[in-house]
């Protein structure tokens, strides 16, 4: 059993444990902490060794409008005794802060499911603000669902008093208080909670004591409160996992962390250039503190400017980094031709989120794809890695480090909000495993008499990476075209033929050291294969084992090396006689494979800002074998 | 690499065995000179020197110096040079950019490596017109430039680079003129000054612009229309018998005739480099009623970026042990012996 600091709460009635899983989830006003709370409940699930997997969904307004509709942020979690791959489909339990959180989230939550409301914000200019005529926990329209409605607001504020805050700090409060009630819910333990609040707080401790007082009302009401059916206390039990040290980790924090490592298996100082962007930001600020890794970062000027600064931190010698977001990405464009040309290394991440335009700032979309493989003038080809969930970012960081120094490439990280934000279960790499790539920077001054060729290449191809400052190897680069060997501008046209070929090989050169395309769940040869890429290997995945479950010959690809793609997918994709390609796109991977192996490669589209859920995937599947 | 006292080079070791690609007659060329016999009185080596440039005709530069050359894309020349600068400090960063490259489409990124001061020369060749593109009026045009996208005349009014410098906090601002004796001391001032040193270069377009300084730079208005400014030494022009007078009641300058050199009499001005009032004034004189103000006209020292980057790095990186796993490992974490049984 995971020792997981075995925090019970004292010597309370042991609650009957079970196995499965639960999906919660937290809905309240942006101001009113939903992300906070959520994000605790998570840490104190992992800690009970559940495995879990969340989504944060939340506007893109910092403070939106009290009480409207469009400012309700939500977070919720699926927690349990068995593999969990996706965020769940619906919610059973739904936590509803006010009656816009009520209104945008009930329709989402499973018949017969709870309803916790805070009775306290049901009053009549919020129920207006909902667009409720009636007030709905009075009114009977929730009968499908378990009721429960407190009136938090109201016990905060009493279980707080001693400590003499004003009523609006009182009742900032009030989503501990609600965390309390949910930690109760699932016996979970409060001590992390504690420290953290201690932690938080070590200024302002009357702040801290207040905040633990409300966690603590809220747990005891849980406890002594006499309450209907589905308000009993839940255990669920630990997930079997390999043993080892586990934490929880966002795929922001997971790709900051890589990128380190990868810098330090490449043996290069990393230089990271970045601009604020939703949702990428998260990188450049987990970066930013880290300066003992060697790592400098840069706020520049614009999106052009972060990229700029890292291909001439890169030509300089170091891991030269930038990330954004699609709008930023386009941005980047030219400037990651000219890395291209100029055959340096360099990472870019690209944390997805819902386009075109501006779009959708704080929802996932994985549309993206085309802009990575094919959004640069001229014939630009680089590699592009897709991540899956937080933890496969770590190792999808160090391969782009590695791909990028031993191809004299820049490489594309797609990412997107949702594994951005999103936490998961991680157990802690011995980062000794990692086989190191060290850089061997170019610095053999030529002959008497002979000239540097910066761009004689080596059996992959790559060209040599000399530093400036290296005496005897001054040379020239820059983004027109130049001859193949000394890198003098060249605009012949057998040259440029070549130089396009030459390039375009390199790239396809990648294929040679990535591993052969694997099948995540099933066979060859089955009667359908679900192929899909990104965020969505959960729901997929989910979906397919379902199926299989049921006896449905599918099964379940999952790429990961965009472009160049596996050698061998072709023809494993050809052993199948349907192909279905799920993603929150309008069918981008889909045109991919399409292209590249000439298979019927059939779509599955969503674009609602939402990941998939597994009983879309389930549904598409049956039609598809239908 | 970095010797106390580098081998001296001379200005051979400076030239590329590049065939030069400029138009016959273009100021470019004087430029190019004036900076490779510059370069041997510098005391530095060629190896540890990075030219970096945008797009236009100035930006084909670096190809003709034979030190390590960036080549980059249009107006971005700053962002790299300052990945550059940060990536190894060691390196002697020089910008080559134009009146385009730095003001219209790279104007963002001058105002931020000059504010950022990053420890750079920034050499802008302005002739007030786009070369490379076949002779469109740029941001430094003057109103009524006709040209093929302005065929009845332009009527944005220009900026002035030094002036735009110096609003975006430059730290050293020069002018120097293409053909120009002084031209490699203003370079040698440029290159002394720690920290951003901007340098406005009016070059001469042959082709495009022919002679759009001429008001200034021609031999025979030259005396009147120059005015070389000297640190500590009188503000003083047409062979020392006029000079800059600073008007304290209406807060201007204006231009006085010297008699028999007295120009403490006159009341002219001695030049104080790092008077920020003055330069800002310095460099908006209205050419006619003024002289042109040439040579170091501010030059005031701040910390530098990648100096205050570095820094701050190795203070915030002071007593933490760069340990990996330690880092991967952090956060609350917790320990799965054996995989649980079900109950």
């Amino acid at each position: 059993m995971a020792t997981a600091h075995s925090i019970e709460d004292g010597g309370r009635a042991r609650v009957p444990h079970e196995q499965g899983a639960v999906v919660v989830r937290f809905a309240g006003d942006s101001g009113d902490g939903m992300q906070l709370t959520g994000g605790q409940f998570t840490l104190s699930t992992a800690l009970a060794g559940n495995d879990l997997a969340t989504f944060p969904d939340f506007p893109a307004e910092i403070r939106a409008p009290q009480g409207t509709l469009f400012g309700v942020s939500a977070f919720q979690i699926n927690f349990g005794s068995t593999s969990i791959e996706t965020a769940g489909d619906e919610p059973e339990v739904l936590i509803a802060m006010n009656p816009a959180a009520l209104k945008t989230n009930v329709d989402a939550l499973t018949p017969g499911g709870l309803i916790i409301a805070d009775a306290g914000e049901f009053g009549a200019r919020n129920l207006a603000k909902a667009g409720y005529a009636a007030d709905p926990l009075e009114d009977g329209s929730l009968a499908r669902w378990q009721l429960l409605s407190i009136d938090i607001s109201a016990l905060t504020i009493e279980a707080v008093k001693p400590f003499g805050l004003g009523n609006k700090e009182a009742l900032r409060c009030k989503n501990m208080w609600t965390l309390g009630l949910a930690l109760w819910m699932f016996d979970r333990p409060r001590d992390p909670i504690t420290d953290w609040l201690k932690a938080k707080f070590a200024a302002k401790p009357e702040l801290a004591e207040a905040n633990i007082a409300a966690l603590n009302a809220g747990h005891a009401y849980g406890e002594t409160a006499e309450i209907g059916y589905a308000f009993r206390q839940r255990h669920i039990d630990p997930a079997p996992t390999a043993p080892g040290l586990y934490r929880t980790i966002t795929g922001a924090e997971a790709i900051s962390l890589g990128l380190v490592a990868g810098a330090r298996l490449a043996g290069l100082p990393m230089f990271f250039g970045g601009y604020p962007i939703t949702p990428a930001s998260a990188i450049l600020h987990h970066l930013a503190r880290l300066k003992e890794f060697e790592v400098t970062t840069f706020q520049a000027e614009d999106e052009i400017a972060a990229i700029c600064a890292a291909i001439g931190a890169s030509y300089a010698g170091s891991l030269g980094v930038t990330s954004s977001s699609g709008p930023g990405i386009a941005l980047k464009g030219e400037a990651m031709g000219l890395a291209i040309m100029t055959e340096l290394p360099l990472i870019i991440v690209n944390s997805q989120r819902g386009g075109p335009s501006t779009g959708l700032p704080t929802k996932t979309e994985q549309s993206d794809l085309y802009q990575a493989v094919y959004g640069r003038n001229g014939d630009a080809p680089l590699p592009v890695i897709a991540v899956r969930s937080p933890a496969d970012a770590f190792d999808c960081a160090i391969e782009a480090v590695r791909i990028a120094t031993q191809f004299m490439t820049p490489v594309i990280i797609l990412t997107d909000g949702y594994i951005a934000n999103a936490a998961e279960p991680w157990r802690v790499p011995d980062h000794e495993v990692y086989q190191a790539f060290p850089v061997d920077f170019f610095d053999e001054s030529p002959r008497e008499g002979e000239k540097f060729n910066p761009y004689r290449r080596d059996a992959k191809l790559a060209r040599p990476w000399v530093r400036p400052g290296t005496p005897g190897l001054t040379h020239r680069i820059g983004g027109i075209e130049k001859s193949s060997d000394s890198g003098n501008i060249d605009y012949s046209a057998s040259n440029h033929q070549r130089m396009t070929d030459i390039r375009a090989r390199k790239v396809l050169n990648v294929a040679d050291t990535i591993p052969g395309q694997d099948i995540a769940l099933g066979e060859p040869g089955e009667k359908l294969a679900v192929v899909g890429w990104g965020s969505t290997f959960g729901p997929i995945h989910q979906g397919v084992l379902r199926a299989r479950d049921e006896g449905k010959s599918v099964a379940h690809i999952h790429i990961r090396y965009i472009w160049p793609m596996p050698k061998n997918l072709g023809d494993l994709l050809k052993t199948y006689d349907r192909i279905l390609v799920p993603e929150l796109n309008t069918g981008q991977l889909k045109t991919l494979l399409r292209d590249q192996f000439l298979v019927d490669a059939r779509p599955l589209n969503k674009v609602s800002g939402h990941p998939f859920r597994i009983a879309e995937i389930e549904a598409a599947i049956e039609a598809s074998l239908g | 690499m970095n010797d106390m006292t580098p081998i001296p080079t001379t200005i051979k070791d400076w030239e590329t065995d590049q065939e030069v690609r400029w138009c016959p007659g273009c100021g470019d060329y004087a430029v190019l000179k004036a900076v490779q016999r510059t370069m041997p009185e510098l005391g530095v080596r060629p190896e540890n020197t990075v030219f970096v440039s945008g797009i236009g005709c100035s930006s084909r530069f670096p190809y003709y110096m034979e030190t390590y050359g960036f080549h980059t894309i249009h107006g971005r020349a700053p962002a790299f040079a300052t990945g550059i600068k940060l990536a190894n400090p060691e390196l002697d960063v020089w910008i080559i950019t134009g009146d385009g490259d730095a003001l219209s489409i790279g104007g963002n990124h001058t105002m931020h490596v000059l504010r950022r001061n990053l420890d750079c020369q920034i050499l802008l060749f302005n002739n007030e017109i786009y070369g490379l593109t076949k002779g469109q009026y740029s941001p430094t045009s003057r109103m009524g430039t006709r040209s093929p996208s302005t065929p009845f005349g332009s009527v944005d009014s220009p900026v002035s680079p030094c002036a735009y410098a110096l609003g975006a906090g430059a730290r050293f601002v020069a002018r120097g003129i293409d053909v120009h004796k002084k031209l490699p001391e203003v370079l040698k001032a440029a290159h002394r000054h720690k920290g951003a040193s901007f340098v406005e270069i009016f070059q001469n377009c042959i082709v495009y612009n022919d002679e759009v300084f001429g008001a200034f730079t021609e031999k025979k208005a030259a005396a009147d229309n120059q005015i070389w400014l000297e640190a500590g030494e009188p503000m003083l022009f047409a062979g020392g018998a006029k000079g800059i007078i600073l008007d304290k009641e209406r807060l201007r300058l204006d231009v006085v005739d010297v008699t028999d050199g007295d120009w403490r009499g006159a009341g002219v001005i001695v030049h104080e480099p790092a008077n920020r009032a003055v330069a800002h004034m310095l460099v908006e004189m209205p050419l006619g009623a003024f002289p042109m103000a040439l040579g170091v006209l501010y030059d005031d020292p701040h910390p530098t970026f990648d100096e205050v980057v570095r820094m701050q790095n190795a203070q915030a990186a002071k007593g933490k042990s760069a340990d990996l796993q330690a880092l991967i490992a952090k956060g609350q974490t917790w320990q799965v012996e054996k995989e649980p049984r079900a109950e």
